[in-house]
Protein backbone atom coordinates (compact mmCIF):
# COMPACT_ATOMS: atom_id res chain seq x y z
CA UNK A 1 0.00 0.00 0.00
CA UNK A 2 1.29 3.73 -1.10
CA UNK A 3 0.68 6.62 1.17
CA UNK A 4 -2.31 7.82 -1.23
CA UNK A 5 -4.13 4.60 -1.18
CA UNK A 6 -3.67 4.84 2.75
CA UNK A 7 -5.14 8.23 3.06
CA UNK A 8 -7.93 6.98 0.32
CA UNK A 9 -8.40 3.94 2.70
CA UNK A 10 -8.27 6.49 5.83
CA UNK A 11 -10.84 8.89 4.36
CA UNK A 12 -13.19 5.69 3.22
CA UNK A 13 -12.73 4.96 7.24
CA UNK A 14 -12.54 8.25 9.06
CA UNK A 15 -14.42 10.29 6.71
CA UNK A 16 -15.43 13.44 8.85
CA UNK A 17 -11.41 13.91 9.53
CA UNK A 18 -10.59 13.49 6.20
CA UNK A 19 -10.43 17.15 5.10
CA UNK A 20 -6.86 18.03 7.38
CA UNK A 21 -5.74 14.82 6.31
CA UNK A 22 -1.85 15.70 4.57
CA UNK A 23 0.91 12.77 3.15
CA UNK A 24 3.50 14.75 3.78
CA UNK A 25 6.22 13.19 5.81
CA UNK A 26 5.67 13.93 9.70
CA UNK A 27 2.31 16.38 8.95
CA UNK A 28 -0.29 13.45 8.00
CA UNK A 29 -2.94 14.20 11.06
CA UNK A 30 -6.15 12.50 11.87
CA UNK A 31 -8.39 13.68 15.03
CA UNK A 32 -10.78 11.09 16.81
CA UNK A 33 -12.99 10.82 19.90
CA UNK A 34 -10.87 9.50 22.47
CA UNK A 35 -13.42 6.47 22.70
CA UNK A 36 -12.48 5.45 19.25
CA UNK A 37 -8.53 6.03 19.47
CA UNK A 38 -7.38 2.77 20.34
CA UNK A 39 -9.59 0.80 17.92
CA UNK A 40 -7.53 3.77 15.06
CA UNK A 41 -4.52 2.94 16.44
CA UNK A 42 -5.41 -0.92 16.09
CA UNK A 43 -6.33 -0.13 12.90
CA UNK A 44 -3.08 1.63 11.92
CA UNK A 45 -0.63 -1.12 13.05
CA UNK A 46 -2.65 -3.62 10.99
CA UNK A 47 -1.90 -1.10 7.83
CA UNK A 48 1.91 -0.97 8.83
CA UNK A 49 2.26 1.07 11.11
CA UNK A 50 4.35 -0.74 13.32
CA UNK A 51 6.64 1.89 15.31
CA UNK A 52 5.28 4.24 17.98
CA UNK A 53 7.12 7.26 18.24
CA UNK A 54 5.98 9.10 20.50
CA UNK A 55 3.08 9.77 22.88
CA UNK A 56 2.60 13.66 24.09
CA UNK A 57 -0.37 15.88 25.14
CA UNK A 58 -1.32 19.82 24.66
CA UNK A 59 -2.83 21.77 27.55
CA UNK A 60 -6.01 23.33 25.52
CA UNK A 61 -7.86 24.82 28.60
CA UNK A 62 -10.38 23.16 28.73
CA UNK A 63 -9.44 20.33 27.30
CA UNK A 64 -6.29 17.63 26.99
CA UNK A 65 -5.15 17.37 23.14
CA UNK A 66 -3.08 13.76 23.76
CA UNK A 67 -1.03 13.27 20.48
CA UNK A 68 0.54 10.13 19.14
CA UNK A 69 3.37 9.77 16.62
CA UNK A 70 2.82 6.54 14.68
CA UNK A 71 5.23 5.74 11.77
CA UNK A 72 5.38 3.14 9.17
CA UNK A 73 8.62 2.02 7.79
CA UNK A 74 7.37 -0.19 4.76
CA UNK A 75 5.71 3.30 3.68
CA UNK A 76 7.68 5.79 4.72
CA UNK A 77 5.46 7.66 6.29
CA UNK A 78 4.06 9.08 10.02
CA UNK A 79 0.88 9.83 11.00
CA UNK A 80 0.19 11.84 14.11
CA UNK A 81 -2.99 10.43 16.03
CA UNK A 82 -5.09 13.23 18.32
CA UNK A 83 -7.83 13.06 20.46
CA UNK A 84 -9.17 15.10 22.89
CA UNK A 85 -10.27 14.05 26.51
CA UNK A 86 -11.45 16.64 29.42
CA UNK A 87 -9.79 18.79 31.95
CA UNK A 88 -11.79 16.84 34.46
CA UNK A 89 -10.88 13.43 35.34
CA UNK A 90 -9.30 12.51 31.77
CA UNK A 91 -9.04 9.08 31.28
CA UNK A 92 -8.35 7.15 27.82
CA UNK A 93 -7.61 3.50 27.31
CA UNK A 94 -4.37 2.72 26.59
CA UNK A 95 -1.80 1.43 23.69
CA UNK A 96 0.46 -0.77 26.00
CA UNK A 97 -0.53 -3.93 24.72
CA UNK A 98 -0.17 -2.65 20.92
CA UNK A 99 2.95 -1.40 21.01
CA UNK A 100 5.06 -1.89 24.33
CA UNK A 101 6.75 1.43 23.45
CA UNK A 102 4.02 3.27 25.64
CA UNK A 103 4.41 2.22 28.19
CA UNK A 104 7.24 4.91 29.27
CA UNK A 105 5.83 7.53 26.87
CA UNK A 106 2.29 7.21 29.15
CA UNK A 107 3.87 6.95 31.87
CA UNK A 108 5.39 10.55 31.26
CA UNK A 109 2.17 12.05 29.85
CA UNK A 110 0.56 10.71 33.32
CA UNK A 111 3.30 12.52 35.36
CA UNK A 112 3.31 15.95 33.44
CA UNK A 113 -0.57 16.45 32.54
CA UNK A 114 -2.32 13.40 34.95
CA UNK A 115 -3.94 11.64 32.57
CA UNK A 116 -5.01 8.32 33.32
CA UNK A 117 -4.19 5.43 31.02
CA UNK A 118 -6.33 2.69 31.43
CA UNK A 119 -5.10 -0.42 31.36
CA UNK A 120 -1.85 0.40 31.57
CA UNK A 121 -0.13 -2.12 33.57
CA UNK A 122 2.82 -0.44 35.85
CA UNK A 123 1.17 3.70 35.73
CA UNK A 124 3.61 5.54 37.76
CA UNK A 125 5.02 8.34 37.97
CA UNK A 126 8.47 8.59 35.72
CA UNK A 127 10.45 11.43 35.50
CA UNK A 128 9.08 13.62 39.18
CA UNK A 129 8.96 11.91 42.09
CA UNK A 130 6.56 9.64 43.47
CA UNK A 131 5.71 12.58 46.39
CA UNK A 132 5.22 15.08 43.74
CA UNK A 133 2.04 17.27 43.74
CA UNK A 134 -0.07 18.63 40.89
CA UNK A 135 1.29 17.90 37.02
CA UNK A 136 3.90 20.58 36.06
CA UNK A 137 3.05 20.89 32.23
CA UNK A 138 -0.63 21.98 32.90
CA UNK A 139 -0.70 25.64 32.16
CA UNK A 140 -2.24 26.52 35.64
CA UNK A 141 0.53 24.69 37.43
CA UNK A 142 1.79 26.83 40.66
CA UNK A 143 4.81 26.03 42.49
CA UNK A 144 6.74 28.42 44.86
CA UNK A 145 10.11 27.63 43.06
CA UNK A 146 8.72 28.55 39.94
CA UNK A 147 10.39 31.68 38.43
CA UNK A 148 8.41 33.15 35.71
CA UNK A 149 10.98 35.43 33.25
CA UNK A 150 9.40 38.85 32.79
CA UNK A 151 7.52 40.10 30.30
CA UNK A 152 9.69 42.35 28.44
CA UNK A 153 11.24 39.65 25.97
CA UNK B 1 17.82 -20.82 42.97
CA UNK B 2 19.65 -19.00 45.63
CA UNK B 3 17.35 -16.34 47.51
CA UNK B 4 16.29 -13.66 45.92
CA UNK B 5 18.43 -10.08 46.64
CA UNK B 6 17.84 -7.03 45.65
CA UNK B 7 20.41 -5.01 44.75
CA UNK B 8 20.40 -0.94 44.37
CA UNK B 9 22.45 0.62 41.61
CA UNK B 10 23.14 3.85 41.67
CA UNK B 11 22.03 6.83 40.72
CA UNK B 12 25.27 8.05 40.52
CA UNK B 13 27.50 5.47 39.98
CA UNK B 14 30.35 5.55 37.25
CA UNK B 15 29.26 2.30 35.10
CA UNK B 16 25.48 3.46 34.52
CA UNK B 17 26.67 5.92 31.92
CA UNK B 18 25.26 9.19 33.98
CA UNK B 19 22.50 9.30 36.70
CA UNK B 20 20.41 6.24 36.43
CA UNK B 21 19.26 4.18 38.79
CA UNK B 22 18.62 0.53 38.55
CA UNK B 23 17.07 -1.91 40.85
CA UNK B 24 17.52 -5.05 40.62
CA UNK B 25 16.58 -8.44 41.48
CA UNK B 26 19.24 -10.99 41.68
CA UNK B 27 19.34 -14.54 41.99
CA UNK B 28 22.82 -15.23 42.81
CA UNK B 29 25.04 -13.37 39.99
CA UNK B 30 22.12 -13.68 37.48
CA UNK B 31 19.57 -10.36 36.71
CA UNK B 32 16.09 -11.60 37.34
CA UNK B 33 14.59 -8.30 37.02
CA UNK B 34 15.45 -4.78 36.86
CA UNK B 35 13.28 -1.56 37.41
CA UNK B 36 15.17 1.78 36.01
CA UNK B 37 14.72 4.74 37.43
CA UNK B 38 14.68 7.70 35.80
CA UNK B 39 14.83 11.34 36.30
CA UNK B 40 17.20 12.77 38.77
CA UNK B 41 18.71 14.75 35.85
CA UNK B 42 15.14 16.13 35.14
CA UNK B 43 15.51 20.34 34.54
CA UNK B 44 11.93 20.70 33.24
CA UNK B 45 13.80 21.89 29.62
CA UNK B 46 9.55 21.50 27.86
CA UNK B 47 8.33 23.79 30.43
CA UNK B 48 11.07 26.23 30.35
CA UNK B 49 10.80 26.70 26.56
CA UNK B 50 6.97 27.72 27.42
CA UNK B 51 8.80 30.77 29.56
CA UNK B 52 11.14 31.99 26.89
CA UNK B 53 11.12 33.16 23.30
CA UNK B 54 11.56 31.05 20.06
CA UNK B 55 15.60 31.80 19.84
CA UNK B 56 16.36 31.75 23.90
CA UNK B 57 15.30 28.16 23.78
CA UNK B 58 17.52 26.89 21.35
CA UNK B 59 20.67 26.99 24.25
CA UNK B 60 18.07 25.24 25.99
CA UNK B 61 18.30 22.86 23.68
CA UNK B 62 22.51 22.23 23.95
CA UNK B 63 21.66 21.24 27.66
CA UNK B 64 19.13 17.47 26.23
CA UNK B 65 22.14 15.75 24.76
CA UNK B 66 25.16 17.04 25.97
CA UNK B 67 27.16 15.06 23.75
CA UNK B 68 25.52 15.84 20.89
CA UNK B 69 24.64 19.09 21.22
CA UNK B 70 24.27 20.07 17.64
CA UNK B 71 21.34 17.42 17.02
CA UNK B 72 19.01 19.37 19.41
CA UNK B 73 19.69 22.83 17.89
CA UNK B 74 19.30 21.24 14.57
CA UNK B 75 16.07 19.30 14.89
CA UNK B 76 14.45 22.42 17.29
CA UNK B 77 15.50 24.25 14.82
CA UNK B 78 13.80 22.72 11.97
CA UNK B 79 10.66 22.51 13.66
CA UNK B 80 10.97 26.33 14.34
CA UNK B 81 11.29 26.68 10.25
CA UNK B 82 8.58 24.66 9.38
CA UNK B 83 6.58 26.44 11.60
CA UNK B 84 7.47 30.00 10.69
CA UNK B 85 8.00 29.36 6.85
CA UNK B 86 11.89 29.96 7.18
CA UNK B 87 13.86 29.00 3.89
CA UNK B 88 17.71 28.21 5.17
CA UNK B 89 20.07 29.12 2.75
CA UNK B 90 22.12 26.37 1.31
CA UNK B 91 25.44 26.92 2.51
CA UNK B 92 24.17 26.67 5.76
CA UNK B 93 22.29 23.14 5.24
CA UNK B 94 25.70 22.28 4.39
CA UNK B 95 27.29 23.54 7.51
CA UNK B 96 24.43 21.70 9.22
CA UNK B 97 25.12 18.62 8.10
CA UNK B 98 29.13 18.79 8.58
CA UNK B 99 28.81 19.71 11.73
CA UNK B 100 26.24 17.17 12.76
CA UNK B 101 28.32 14.17 11.11
CA UNK B 102 31.56 15.94 13.12
CA UNK B 103 29.43 15.49 15.88
CA UNK B 104 28.01 11.99 15.49
CA UNK B 105 32.08 11.01 15.11
CA UNK B 106 32.30 12.97 18.93
CA UNK B 107 29.13 11.26 20.19
CA UNK B 108 29.69 7.63 18.67
CA UNK B 109 33.44 8.19 20.09
CA UNK B 110 31.86 8.59 23.68
CA UNK B 111 30.17 5.29 22.99
CA UNK B 112 32.56 3.19 21.25
CA UNK B 113 35.42 3.94 24.03
CA UNK B 114 33.34 2.79 27.39
CA UNK B 115 31.84 0.08 25.48
CA UNK B 116 35.30 -1.01 25.87
CA UNK B 117 36.40 0.00 29.46
CA UNK B 118 32.59 -1.74 30.77
CA UNK B 119 34.40 -5.08 29.76
CA UNK B 120 37.85 -4.27 30.87
CA UNK B 121 39.52 -3.06 27.83
CA UNK B 122 40.11 0.88 28.92
CA UNK B 123 42.73 1.48 25.94
CA UNK B 124 39.74 1.86 23.61
CA UNK B 125 38.79 4.32 26.23
CA UNK B 126 41.83 6.26 25.35
CA UNK B 127 42.29 6.10 21.68
CA UNK B 128 38.39 6.87 21.40
CA UNK B 129 38.97 10.20 23.59
CA UNK B 130 41.69 11.21 21.16
CA UNK B 131 39.60 11.46 18.17
CA UNK B 132 36.45 13.02 19.64
CA UNK B 133 39.30 15.63 21.45
CA UNK B 134 40.02 16.66 18.19
CA UNK B 135 36.37 17.05 16.66
CA UNK B 136 35.75 18.88 20.22
CA UNK B 137 38.57 21.25 19.50
CA UNK B 138 37.22 21.62 15.61
CA UNK B 139 34.18 22.97 17.23
CA UNK B 140 36.08 25.08 19.61
CA UNK B 141 37.64 26.96 16.54
CA UNK B 142 34.23 26.92 14.43
CA UNK B 143 32.21 28.36 17.49
CA UNK B 144 34.47 28.88 20.89
CA UNK B 145 32.63 26.43 22.47
CA UNK B 146 33.87 22.97 23.43
CA UNK B 147 30.52 21.15 24.85
CA UNK B 148 27.10 23.50 24.20
CA UNK B 149 27.26 25.26 20.72
CA UNK B 150 24.49 27.20 20.45
CA UNK B 151 25.38 27.04 16.55
CA UNK B 152 22.39 26.09 14.39
CA UNK B 153 20.15 28.56 15.11
CA UNK B 154 16.25 29.07 13.38
CA UNK B 155 17.41 30.00 9.69
CA UNK B 156 20.49 29.31 9.51
CA UNK B 157 24.14 29.07 11.68
CA UNK B 158 25.33 31.74 13.85
CA UNK B 159 28.52 32.26 12.30
CA UNK B 160 30.69 30.98 8.99
CA UNK B 161 33.72 28.61 9.26
CA UNK B 162 36.59 30.50 10.32
CA UNK B 163 39.93 30.52 8.29
CA UNK B 164 41.64 27.34 7.94
CA UNK B 165 39.17 25.30 9.41
CA UNK B 166 38.04 23.53 6.25
CA UNK B 167 41.58 22.39 5.84
CA UNK B 168 41.59 20.89 9.54
CA UNK B 169 38.17 19.40 8.52
CA UNK B 170 39.80 17.55 5.74
CA UNK B 171 43.27 16.32 7.51
CA UNK B 172 40.96 15.16 10.50
CA UNK B 173 38.63 13.01 8.02
CA UNK B 174 41.92 11.65 5.91
CA UNK B 175 42.97 10.27 9.76
CA UNK B 176 40.13 9.35 11.35
CA UNK B 177 39.28 6.03 9.53
CA UNK B 178 42.91 4.45 9.53
CA UNK B 179 42.54 5.38 13.76
CA UNK B 180 39.28 3.90 13.74
CA UNK B 181 40.17 0.51 12.31
CA UNK B 182 42.72 0.26 14.80
CA UNK B 183 40.09 0.66 17.44
CA UNK B 184 38.55 -1.87 15.77
CA UNK B 185 41.93 -4.15 15.38
CA UNK B 186 42.42 -4.41 19.17
CA UNK B 187 39.27 -3.23 20.64
CA UNK B 188 36.58 -5.69 18.57
CA UNK B 189 39.19 -8.21 17.94
CA UNK B 190 40.09 -9.36 20.99
CA UNK B 191 39.13 -12.17 22.39
CA UNK B 192 37.98 -11.36 26.28
CA UNK B 193 35.69 -8.33 24.29
CA UNK B 194 34.15 -10.40 22.03
CA UNK B 195 33.49 -12.90 24.63
CA UNK B 196 32.06 -10.44 27.01
CA UNK B 197 30.20 -8.68 24.42
CA UNK B 198 28.92 -11.25 21.81
CA UNK B 199 25.38 -12.37 22.24
CA UNK B 200 24.72 -10.22 25.51
CA UNK B 201 21.63 -8.09 25.59
CA UNK B 202 19.93 -9.65 22.12
CA UNK B 203 17.36 -7.05 20.53
CA UNK B 204 15.64 -8.66 18.12
CA UNK B 205 14.40 -7.07 15.44
CA UNK B 206 10.83 -6.79 16.22
CA UNK B 207 11.66 -6.18 19.67
CA UNK B 208 13.63 -3.20 18.31
CA UNK B 209 10.35 -1.70 16.05
CA UNK B 210 7.64 -2.13 18.75
CA UNK B 211 9.68 -0.82 21.67
CA UNK B 212 10.62 2.23 19.20
CA UNK B 213 14.02 2.05 19.52
CA UNK B 214 16.36 3.70 16.62
CA UNK B 215 19.55 4.85 15.68
CA UNK B 216 22.74 2.25 16.70
CA UNK B 217 20.18 -0.11 18.83
CA UNK B 218 17.93 -0.51 16.15
CA UNK B 219 20.47 -1.15 13.11
CA UNK B 220 22.57 -3.44 15.61
CA UNK B 221 19.37 -5.46 15.05
CA UNK B 222 19.85 -5.07 11.33
CA UNK B 223 16.59 -2.45 11.49
CA UNK B 224 17.14 -0.53 7.93
CA UNK B 225 15.87 2.64 9.54
CA UNK B 226 18.11 6.18 9.09
CA UNK B 227 15.96 8.86 8.94
CA UNK B 228 19.10 10.11 6.87
CA UNK B 229 18.18 8.07 4.02
CA UNK B 230 14.33 6.71 4.61
CA UNK B 231 13.02 10.85 5.42
CA UNK B 232 16.03 12.34 3.76
CA UNK B 233 16.27 15.77 4.72
CA UNK B 234 18.58 18.93 4.03
CA UNK B 235 21.20 18.22 1.34
CA UNK B 236 21.65 13.92 2.36
CA UNK B 237 19.78 13.21 -0.98
CA UNK B 238 22.82 14.59 -2.55
CA UNK B 239 25.34 12.57 -0.62
CA UNK B 240 26.71 8.83 -0.96
CA UNK B 241 27.17 6.77 2.30
CA UNK B 242 26.03 3.02 3.39
CA UNK B 243 24.27 2.81 6.32
CA UNK B 244 25.77 -0.19 8.45
CA UNK B 245 23.72 -2.95 9.65
CA UNK B 246 24.59 -5.79 12.82
CA UNK B 247 23.29 -8.85 12.29
CA UNK B 248 22.67 -10.37 15.95
CA UNK B 249 21.81 -7.52 17.66
CA UNK B 250 24.10 -7.80 20.71
CA UNK B 251 26.13 -5.40 22.80
CA UNK B 252 28.95 -6.24 20.35
CA UNK B 253 27.00 -5.51 16.97
CA UNK B 254 25.51 -2.09 18.68
CA UNK B 255 28.91 -1.14 19.28
CA UNK B 256 30.37 -1.93 15.92
CA UNK B 257 27.68 -0.29 14.11
CA UNK B 258 28.67 3.07 15.69
CA UNK B 259 32.27 2.55 14.59
CA UNK B 260 31.55 2.17 11.59
CA UNK B 261 28.73 4.96 11.23
CA UNK B 262 31.83 6.91 12.66
CA UNK B 263 33.87 6.38 9.50
CA UNK B 264 31.11 6.75 6.85
CA UNK B 265 30.54 10.23 8.92
CA UNK B 266 33.87 11.03 7.36
CA UNK B 267 32.85 10.39 3.95
CA UNK B 268 29.47 12.26 4.06
CA UNK B 269 31.67 15.07 5.63
CA UNK B 270 34.16 15.18 2.90
CA UNK B 271 31.44 15.03 0.10
CA UNK B 272 29.82 18.18 1.48
CA UNK B 273 33.13 20.36 1.78
CA UNK B 274 33.51 19.55 -1.90
CA UNK B 275 29.76 20.66 -3.04
CA UNK B 276 29.93 23.26 -0.39
CA UNK B 277 29.86 26.82 -2.02
CA UNK B 278 30.23 30.36 -0.58
CA UNK B 279 27.04 32.18 0.04
CA UNK B 280 25.11 33.33 3.25
CA UNK B 281 24.79 31.16 6.43
CA UNK B 282 21.58 33.10 7.98
CA UNK B 283 18.37 33.11 6.38
CA UNK B 284 17.42 37.13 5.17
CA UNK B 285 15.52 39.16 7.51
CA UNK B 286 15.02 36.48 10.40
CA UNK B 287 13.01 38.36 12.98
CA UNK B 288 15.05 38.72 16.47
CA UNK B 289 10.84 37.82 18.02
CA UNK B 290 10.14 34.93 16.09
CA UNK B 291 6.11 35.02 16.07
CA UNK B 292 4.75 32.38 13.71
CA UNK B 293 1.04 31.91 12.91
CA UNK B 294 -1.22 29.23 16.07
CA UNK B 295 -0.13 25.64 14.36
CA UNK B 296 1.97 22.95 15.34
CA UNK B 297 4.82 21.65 13.38
CA UNK B 298 6.83 18.25 14.08
CA UNK B 299 10.29 17.91 12.87
CA UNK B 300 12.83 15.28 13.37
CA UNK B 301 16.72 14.57 12.21
CA UNK B 302 18.77 11.51 12.92
CA UNK B 303 20.92 12.14 15.89
CA UNK B 304 23.76 10.11 16.95
CA UNK B 305 21.36 8.04 19.18
CA UNK B 306 18.67 7.65 16.66
CA UNK B 307 15.59 9.35 15.66
CA UNK B 308 15.24 13.36 17.27
CA UNK B 309 12.14 14.62 17.18
CA UNK B 310 10.87 18.10 18.22
CA UNK B 311 7.10 18.62 18.32
CA UNK B 312 6.31 22.31 18.49
CA UNK B 313 3.17 23.87 19.10
CA UNK B 314 2.38 27.77 18.70
CA UNK B 315 -0.42 30.04 19.81
CA UNK B 316 0.32 32.52 18.14
CA UNK B 317 2.89 34.50 20.88
CA UNK B 318 6.54 34.92 20.27
CA UNK B 319 6.82 32.26 22.82
CA UNK B 320 6.16 28.11 22.70
CA UNK B 321 3.04 27.09 23.70
CA UNK B 322 4.44 23.51 24.02
CA UNK B 323 7.36 21.63 23.56
CA UNK B 324 7.81 18.06 22.76
CA UNK B 325 11.17 16.38 22.60
CA UNK B 326 11.34 13.02 21.29
CA UNK B 327 14.06 11.66 22.74
CA UNK B 328 15.38 8.49 21.24
CA UNK B 329 17.93 7.77 24.28
CA UNK B 330 14.43 7.47 26.56
CA UNK B 331 13.08 5.25 24.29
CA UNK B 332 16.07 2.86 24.04
CA UNK B 333 16.81 2.95 27.77
CA UNK B 334 13.23 1.22 27.73
CA UNK B 335 14.61 -1.63 26.47
CA UNK B 336 17.55 -2.63 29.29
CA UNK B 337 14.52 -4.62 31.59
CA UNK B 338 14.45 -7.12 28.58
CA UNK B 339 17.51 -6.99 27.66
CA UNK B 340 19.26 -7.69 30.66
CA UNK B 341 16.99 -10.15 32.26
CA UNK B 342 18.69 -13.88 32.56
CA UNK B 343 22.17 -12.21 32.26
CA UNK B 344 24.94 -11.40 35.33
CA UNK B 345 25.22 -8.43 37.16
CA UNK B 346 28.43 -7.51 35.40
CA UNK B 347 26.44 -7.93 31.52
CA UNK B 348 24.05 -5.68 32.92
CA UNK B 349 26.66 -2.57 32.46
CA UNK B 350 27.70 -3.64 29.48
CA UNK B 351 23.99 -3.96 28.09
CA UNK B 352 23.10 0.33 29.43
CA UNK B 353 26.43 0.89 27.88
CA UNK B 354 25.45 -0.57 24.42
CA UNK B 355 22.48 1.49 24.27
CA UNK B 356 24.23 4.52 24.58
CA UNK B 357 22.23 6.69 27.08
CA UNK B 358 22.58 10.39 27.80
CA UNK B 359 20.75 11.14 30.78
CA UNK B 360 20.34 15.13 29.54
CA UNK B 361 18.17 13.80 26.81
CA UNK B 362 16.03 10.81 28.99
CA UNK B 363 15.43 13.24 31.34
CA UNK B 364 15.28 16.63 29.84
Amino acid sequence: MNINELREHLCSEYPDLCPLFSVEFGDGSLTVAAERLYSAASDMRDLGFDRLGMVTAVDRGETFELVYRVTSREMRAGIFLKAEVPREDPHIKSLCDLWPAANWHEREVYDMFGIVFDGHPDLRRILLTDDWVGYPLRKDYEDERMIRRPDYI
Amino acid sequence: MTEELVVNIGPSHPSTHGVCRMVTTLDGEIVRHVEVVIGHLHRGIEKMAENRTYLQVVPLTDRLDYVGSMYANWAYCRAVERLAGIRVPERAEYLRVIVCELQRIASHMMSVGPAGADVGATTAFMYTFAQREQVVDLFEQLCGARLTYNYVRPGGVSMDVPEGWVDNVRAFCRSHPSAMAEVDRFLFGNVIARQRMKGIGVLAPEDAVAWGASGPVARGSGVSWDLRRDDSYSVYPRLDFDIPLGSNGDCYDRARVRLWEAIESCRIIEQALDQIEPGPVMAEAVPRLITPRPGEAYDHIEGARGSLGVYLVSDGTPRPYRMKVRSPAFCNLALVPMLAEGHTLSDLVVILGSLDPVFGEVDR
